[in-house]
């Protein structure tokens, strides 16, 4: 670890104020991601600034057809809140089985999809809902948000203050897991909403978290686990590394696709 | 329940302080004006060092030195010793020279470049990071099959074609001659993948100097203090051997790795005689992955001969060992010696041939990892079993029935003398705990919800023993104590209780009254430390050794003090008696009036202590048979492993508890080989892709089921206690165990072919190849 500075502001406004006036600075929520970073010496900012204080990032609420996530919710919180578990149970499900039980007590979903590591679950989430991200000056899509690897819509020095979810019809969550690092190798979200919309975000297999139109198009007509079980993903593009080829990870978005569909019932 | 301690499964005595954080580990231990030490590594499997500029790193704030290899160099010292002796044929065993620090060529990706030295390792960490180290890339080879190819890039002038050594034990005629007249052959191609010991505690290391004597002290997380120090002293320094104390604090599990002289130690006793200060080093798991040493990496070709009935005839091993970069202390001797000593496992066959090469790669060194050679010998054997019943329609169990040893002694075809063992019962018992019968039932429900099951079953045969010999001494101490002092060590494996026991049963005394002194030269005499199974079977025969001599002198001074002739006493829970009175003496009371020179008979020297050098070197040959059940969930290649039960025999058990602690862990370090762990270099490039646990995939918790661990006991005459080695049988057994269950489970897929670790990728691609051809 190198040196740096140490901030904890009270407000986002007072954080973003830190950010811009430093663009080599960073905002820190569980650490999960960036302390082991930095640890390994992988990242050197000059100011780490907590956002741990900051009481307008925090709360889970249900308001209507919304379910709305502040962004310092840990993963516990999700997985054991009543508002998450009775509208999007899937949602709870996937925050109950990342990493571990230490990573949950302390990683953010904040953190993870400002991350947006393509091992990670939530990012999946996020897309396969269309659920929309708040900023400290915005409302971003999902699916405007999801750049690329580790990569995202937020400018330097914008915070990630919420995530609004839509709350579906249905939903459900599969994921094979990398069996060293228990991140996802891929995994696949699907939802059917109210507005009857379908989506399908798979997570793990490819750079960045995407969705599977044809898979969206074949639920929509039939919303049933054989309706995805033929549709082959093209391993091209996707990820290859020492636990999982691209061909592997390909095949593995059937069946999740397929599992998760099950799943949602 | 027996009599004395021996043979109880007693909570180990040391839980306490290791399970309340007062267990000491080098890494807990400062010392007063201690600098930090952090080695720069090579980022390049294979490249000349064109030129090293450390000009700015040594100018950094808090540093105090940079070591280069041309620094030890003009130092004197020698390279890194491999005492290894190996049959070879066609030449003898190449060992190019290791040094501490690497010299105009770096070998393998973490081999050593500096070494900086500096005030906090944080300040040694961004002075390695300033070192600039103008490399020019030469072409690379991590596999040994390729390295062996012609015109493989070349690691070492002096072994051509990256030869080390060819190897060859066994009769030749005859085993060809039996396979030409077999009624059955198969042949096996097998990978025994490289893996990493990965002990929970890292390497670590703390060096001092004391300028005024020119002596050595190095206080390590290591196995085997005796001969470390020897080849620091004889190889490295040239120094004599009592010049350099090596010791050890608690140690966080080793299984072998931690067994050899690494050239940390060297650089640290160096820089520590540099700069008259003490030097520490605690390396992280990285560096463990990149540059200690890693295991197995053995492949080739196995044959097995078989009569119309099954009876096996012959088996052949044709065998490629992968040394690394380097010869590692013991790494030759694995792959050769102690392979050969286990091949054909429980079984007569009355013709066998091993033939091994070694090849230079570059990666880093391999050696010992818990059974060294024997889980690879074991390996072979049973998934040749396992074809071979496939193959020629014999039913597993019966095949191996039909083949087991059941006379004793029984000489193997390569030498081995085996004096006893209860090898069909352990078969018989293992395949009724299987339920076998009921299996097609649970198969039937497996794939009701579109899993494969599968059973596995298979044998294993240990070699126990690793160096001959040992020592042993027993003191009565001042407070009432009495130290055990040991030339084996512990590093977790439990013998401060279980030496006690032995102890304590000998002498007549609670075990509590006992302490342990092992891993320090200054305080051990000699010793061949951990490894091979060893310490119950030739410690503990030392310790015996020591207490006949404790007693032998005990009864001289209680004979003194009693007024009789030492023949007219009787030993017995503690007290001596003379015959046919009430008039005695306790031990304990003895060893107190042993103090003072007036109680003493003429010309004993005051104090009550032994010890004894146990000449024993014969071998124990612990075996049994292990069942797993597994389940493949076909769509993704993932496996559960649903059951695991083991029946085996370690001869008389000193503690039933810790031996099947030992057990336990070894099994969990074979499940993780057959199932998750592998290292992986990157071809070409020669990159570590498994250099962190986010990609070199340990056994949790939950991968295991709870393991079903039985005993039979059939005492070896070997040593005085009838046991025989534990800690390594384990990892020796449960590789092929698991294996046969997932072939099993793949078989009506189609699949035949499949080597280790048996990843939901490897088996996916397994299921996918059967299928599409
Ligand atoms: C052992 C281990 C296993 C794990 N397994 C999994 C797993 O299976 N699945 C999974 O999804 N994740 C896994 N994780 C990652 C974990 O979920 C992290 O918590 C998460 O990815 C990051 O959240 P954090 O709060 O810790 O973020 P931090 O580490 O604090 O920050 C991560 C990044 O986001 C930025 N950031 C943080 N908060 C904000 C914000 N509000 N606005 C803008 N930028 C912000 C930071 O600057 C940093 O770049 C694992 C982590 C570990 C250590």
């Amino acid at each position: 670890m190198y040196d740096f500075a140490y901030h904890k502001p009270g407000s986002v406004a007072d954080a973003v104020k830190l950010l811009t006036a430093d663009p080599e600075a960073r905002p820190i929520s569980g650490g999960q991601t960036l302390l082991p970073a930095l640890k390994h010496r992988l990242n050197r900012p000059t100011a780490l600034v907590d956002l741990s204080g900051i009481a307008e990032l925090k709360g889970i609420r249900k308001e209507g057809d919304t379910l709305t996530i502040g962004a310092l919710a840990r993963h516990v919180d999700v997985a054991e809140s009543a508002e998450v578990t009775s509208a999007i149970p899937a949602l709870a499900r996937m925050a109950a089985n990342i990493g571990d039980i230490q990573v949950r007590n302390r990683g953010t979903i904040g953190g993870s999809v400002a991350n947006n590591d393509p091992a990670a679950d939530y990012p999946a989430a996020v897309l396969g809902l269309g659920a929309t991200i708040v900023t400290d000056r915005r409302r971003i899509a999902a699916d405007d948000f999801f750049q690329g690897m580790f990569t995202t819509a937020l400018e330097p020095g914008e915070l990630l203050v919420a995530i609004e979810f839509p709350i579906p019809e249905k939903a459900g969550y599969a994921k094979m897991r990398n069996p060293a690092s228990r991140y996802v190798m891929t995994g696949a979200f699907v939802a059917r909403l109210r507005s009857g919309e379908v989506r399908v975000a798979i997570n793990g297999a490819g750079p960045c978290v995407f969705r599977q139109a044809e898979m969206e198009k074949a639920l929509s007509a039939n919303w049933s686990p054989e309706a995805v079980a033929n549709i082959r993903q093209s391993p091209e593009g996707l990820n290859s590394d020492i636990h999982g080829s691209a061909e592997y990870r390909a095949h593995l978005v059937t069946v999740m696709a397929k599992r998760a569909v099950a799943e949602a019932g | 329940m027996p009599e004395g301690f021996v043979g109880r499964g007693l909570r180990r005595v040391e839980d306490a302080r290791f399970l309340t954080g007062r267990g000491r580990y080098v890494a807990d231990l400062q010392e007063p004006g201690q600098l930090h030490g952090v080695v720069l590594r090579s980022p390049h499997a294979h490249a000349r060092i064109a030129a090293l500029d450390a000009e700015a790193a040594r100018a950094m704030p808090g540093v105090r030195a940079v070591l280069t290899g041309e620094d030890l160099a003009a130092e004197g010292l020698g390279p890194l010793p491999c005492p290894a002796t190996v049959q070879t044929v066609g030449g003898p065993l190449i060992i190019p020279p290791r040094h501490a620090l690497a010299r105009e060529r770096v070998r393998h990706v973490g081999e050593g470049v500096a070494f900086v030295v500096a005030d906090s390792a944080a300040a040694a960490r961004d002075a390695a990071e300033a070192i600039r180290v103008a490399y020019e890339p030469l072409p690379a080879v991590t596999e040994a099959p390729a390295a062996l190819v012609p015109g493989a890039p070349l690691l070492w002038e002096e072994a051509p074609g990256n030869l080390a050594f060819r190897f060859e034990k066994g009769d030749r005629a005859a085993t060809e001659a039996a396979f030409a007249d077999a009624a059955h052959v198969v042949a096996l191609d097998l990978v025994n993948q490289r893996v990493h010991a990965a002990p929970i505690e890292p390497r670590a290391a703390i060096a001092r100097h004391d300028p005024a004597t020119g002596g050595f002290d190095l206080l390590l997380a290591g196995q085997s203090v005796h001969n470390i120090r020897d080849q620091l002293a004889d190889a490295v320094f040239r120094l004599p051997r009592e010049r350099i104390r090596v010791h050890c604090p608690d140690v966080g599990g080793g299984f072998g790795l931690k067994n050899f002289l690494f050239p940390e130690y060297v650089m640290l006793l160096s820089a520590a005689r540099r700069l008259g200060r003490p030097v520490r080093w605690v390396a992280d798991h990285t560096e463990e992955f990149l540059a200690a040493v890693h295991g197995r990496a053995v492949q080739g070709r196995g044959r097995l001969a078989l009569d119309a009935e099954g009876r096996f005839l012959a088996l052949h091993a044709e065998m490629i060992a992968d040394l690394g970069a380097y010869c590692s202390p013991a790494g030759p001797a694995c792959p050769t010696n102690s392979f050969s000593t286990a091949v054909g496992g429980p079984y007569a066959i009355p013709a066998m041939l091993v033939e091994v090469r070694g090849a230079f790669t570059n990666t880093a060194p391999v050696d010992a990892y818990r059974g060294a050679g024997k889980p690879e010998a074991n390996y072979l054997t049973e998934r040749l079993v396992e074809e071979a019943a496939r193959r020629c329609g014999f039913d597993p169990v019966e095949l191996r029935r039909r083949n087991l040893v059941r006379h004793f002694p029984y000489r193997s075809a390569l030498g081995m003398m085996m004096d006893c063992g209860r090898f069909a019962e352990n078969l018989e018992e293992a395949a009724r705990l299987a339920d076998r019968p009921g299996f097609a039932a649970r198969r039937a429900e497996s794939e009701a919800r579109g899993r494969r099951r599968g059973l596995g079953l298979a044998c294993f045969l240990e070699t126990a023993r690793g160096a001959p010999q040992e020592w042993g001494g027993l003191r009565f101490e001042a407070d009432g104590t009495v130290s055990i002092l040991l030339g084996t060590q512990s590093n977790g494996q439990g013998h401060e209780t279980s030496f006690a026991q032995v102890a304590a049963d000998r002498l007549g005394l609670p075990v509590e009254r006992f302490r342990l002194v092992q891993a320090d030269t200054a305080a051990i005499p000699r010793g061949a430390g951990h490894g091979g199974a060893r310490s119950l079977h030739l410690g503990g025969g030392a310790l015996v050794l020591a207490a006949e001599a404790l007693l032998g002198k005990a009864r001289a001074i209680a004979a003194h003090l009693l007024q009789a002739a030492p023949s007219e006493l009787d030993f017995a829970a503690g007290r001596f008696t003379v015959r046919g009175t009430e008039r005695g003496v306790t031990l304990a009371a003895v060893a107190e009036a042993a103090r003072d020179p007036a109680s003493l008979p003429e010309g004993m020297a005051p104090g009550l202590a032994a010890e004894a050098l146990n000449p024993e070197d014969r071998v124990t040959f612990p075996a049994g048979c292990h069942v797993a059940e597994v389940e493949v969930d076909p769509e993704t290649g993932a496996i559960a492993l649903l059951r695991y039960q083991a029946v085996d025999d370690y001869g008389r058990l000193v503690n039933p508890l810790l031996t099947a602690g030992q057990v336990q862990g070894g099994v969990a370090q074979g499940i993780g080989q057959a199932l998750m762990e592998a290292v992986a270099y990157e071809a070409g490039s020669g990159q570590l892709l498994s250099a962190s646990f986010m990609d070199y995939c340990l056994p949790r918790a939950a991968d295991l089921p709870a393991l079903e661990i039985g005993f039979g006991e059939c005492p070896t005459a070997s040593n005085p206690l009838g046991v025989k080695g534990c800690g390594q049988a384990g990892a020796i057994a449960a590789p092929q165990a698991v294996m046969a269950a997932v072939l099993d489970a793949l078989a009506p897929l189609g699949v035949t072919a499949l080597d280790m670790p048996a990843t939901p990728l490897r088996v996916w691609q397994a299921i996918r190849t059967a299928r599409d051809g």
